[in-house]
């Protein structure tokens, strides 16, 4: 690579946006079900839902992290089952860095979902139904389309967050340079090491223009379906 | 078509009882509002789960069935167009989610007279337009029975001016059964061929609109002010001095100018306070409407007034006068009066086409 980014640095990054992005990617759909959940449906355990949704934004990271390794680990419950199932771990791999980062971020893009739900007005989706459309088909032509705003700013967000994850990623896969080591671990790591301060200073500057270009993104594309929204 | 409505539910401050079998024609609900007129149609369309319901429309039993799948067209009165939708798309919005063609769009757009808002959105357009296009939309969705839950309430007098044609065309024209709900007894005058009086969750009055209007029993339950009986009437020529001949079963009117073919039907409502009753015939008045009559009941209110209802030969009028007039006159059923009628008491707003 270029002299003024080592090569560590560039591997971080890139796994750092990989790992970014299938933890968005993959939080979405769920993202949309919870929050429509707890936006729209009274259950059992709505409270609960709630709550377990938000722990990892209350909890200190270290312990979403440990959790995490509890059930997830090689010797977990869920962990340890799909191990001898399918032969498949989270543990020390960049996949279980986007567990921790999609577990992270989730509150912050359920959050998001669920207020543009709040906002859509029950009443144009019981309007769709007496047109003849059952409850998913309502679903895909009303609903979906004028939350899309809110979807796209609650993943943004989501994204930004698991871009930044350090606490839960470190405790629960580690620092491993190539597998585990994504950008916040790669600056620790940095500054743990004589001289690395330039590198440091580099990954830093990336962080704040990857975050800016993120939220610029989501302005401009929140802004366009907005406009095409409202009309 | 038969319509039967068999609905019990209990809210938490009053109780809906009703059974009703309904004729086709627009059968206009009315009553105060909180009175349970839109928890009605809401469980005609399935938006309301009653505790107790049997809904049979010509033979199909609704009730069980999911809102999608009753093939009901509803008209809110906050219109619920689809934001993100251009006015072209939500009206065939219910043809897509079918994957079918829409059928008769042209036909409706131009019914309805919204050609020239097919490319826009929801958002810019006015009140009236905006309730036309939600006509439109349920209507393509080929609905067997039409809901409207105070389609005009959210519009000024100007806009309703607007979309009562159209509505009534409907009627008129499609033949398509209209469920109907309101409070305001002009639209009710205008539109209804049949009225249900709803009154705290009960049915208080049901038949036809021309009985229910003129019947003094229940014109009073729809508000004293607003009572007044509908005549038909026929166009039979237009005047030179600008005034419309009409003809009804009681005799002739003379209404300024009523736009319309001779031989056009139409309906007259002619509000009770503005009858003014003689023993006599009147003469030296500058009242042009003087109807010869017979009292057919007498119904005292509480307060000072009494609801005359006069027969004019098979057709019914509501006056309108004080108790201290009625004994001046020696009211009673059987009695031959005058019946003046102020010509500014037949307004315009009030004539409609007529159902014949």
């Amino acid at each position: 690579m270029t002299d003024w980014l080592p090569p560590e640095a560039a591997t971080a990054l890139a796994l750092s946006l990989r790992v970014s992005l299938v933890a968005t990617l993959v939080s979405l759909p769920l993202g949309v079900f919870v929050a429509y959940a707890l936006a729209r449906w009274r259950f059992p355990g709505h409270g609960l839902l709630n709550g377990l949704v938000h722990l990892p934004l209350i909890l200190p990271p270290v312990v979403t992290g440990y959790i995490l390794l509890l059930t997830f680990g090689r010797q977990g419950w869920i962990g340890a089952t799909l191990w001898d199932w399918f032969g498949f771990t989270f543990a020390f791999r960049w996949t279980g860095a986007a567990l921790a980062a999609g577990v992270m971020a989730f509150p912050l893009l359920v959050r998001a979902i669920r207020l543009a739900i709040e906002a859509v007005d029950p009443k144009l989706e019981e309007a769709a139904s007496t047109l003849g459309a059952s409850r998913p088909k309502v679903f895909a032509t009303v609903t979906l389309p004028l939350i899309l705003p809110g979807v796209i700013a609650g993943a943004v967000l989501a994204f930004a967050k698991a871009m930044g994850e350090f606490g839960a990623t470190i405790t629960f896969v580690a620092n491993i340079p190539g597998q585990t080591q994504t950008l916040p671990t790669a600056i620790y790591s940095f500054l743990q090491v004589p001289g690395g301060d330039r590198a440091a200073l580099v990954l830093v500057l990336i962080s704040v223009a990857v975050a800016m270009l993120a939220l610029a993104l989501s302005e401009w594309l929140s802004r366009r379906v907005a406009r095409r929204i409202a009309g | 078509m038969t319509l039967e409505i068999r609905i019990a539910h209990r809210f938490a401050d009053f109780r809906l009882e009703v059974d009703l079998a309904l004729p086709g024609g627009l059968t206009c609900l009315f009553g105060r509002s909180g009175s349970g007129k839109t928890s009605i149609v809401n469980a005609v369309a399935g938006l309301l789960r009653p505790d107790a319901a049997r809904i049979v429309l010509d033979g199909v039993a609704l009730h069980d069935l999911p809102p999608h799948k009753r093939e009901i067209g509803y008209v809110f009165q906050d219109a619920r167009l689809f934001p993100h939708l251009t006015v072209a798309r939500n009206l065939t919005y219910a043809a897509r989610i079918r994957g079918q063609r829409p059928d008769g769009l042209d036909r409706i757009v131009e019914l309805l007279g919204i050609g020239g808002l097919l490319d826009r959105r929801p958002g810019t357009l006015s009140g009236g337009e905006r309730q036309r296009v939600a006509i439109g939309r349920a209507l393509l969705a080929k609905p067997r029975l039409l809901l409207m839950d105070e389609p005009l309430a959210a519009l000024d007098d100007a806009r309703k001016a607007e979309i009562l044609p159209y509505i009534e065309t409907l009627r008129d024209e499609t033949g398509l059964p209209i469920l109907y709900v309101s409070h305001s007894v002009s639209e009710v005058a205008r539109l209804a061929t049949t009225i249900v009086l709803i009154e705290a969750g009960q049915v208080a009055a049901f038949g036809p609109a021309a009985q229910i209007l003129s019947d003094p029993g229940t014109a009073a339950l729809m508000g004293l002010r607003d009572a007044g009986a509908v005549l038909t009437a026929r166009i039979v020529a237009q005047e030179g001095d600008g005034l419309t001949r009409l003809e009804t079963a009681a005799g002739p009117l003379w209404l300024p100018h009523v736009a319309g073919e001779i031989g056009r039907a139409l309906r007259v409502r002619i509000a009770a306070q503005d009858v003014i009753l003689s023993r006599g015939r009147p003469e030296g008045l500058s009242a042009l409407n003087i109807l010869p009559a017979t009292v057919a009941t007498l119904h005292d209110g509480q307060g000072p007034g009494v609801l005359v209802r006069l027969d004019l030969g098979g057709e019914f009028l509501l006056a309108r006068v004080t108790r201290r007039s009625a004994q001046a006159l020696d009211l009673a059923p059987g009695l031959a009066v005058h019946a003046v009628l102020k010509s500014v008491a037949v307004a315009q707003a009030d004539v409609g086409a007529g159902t014949t």
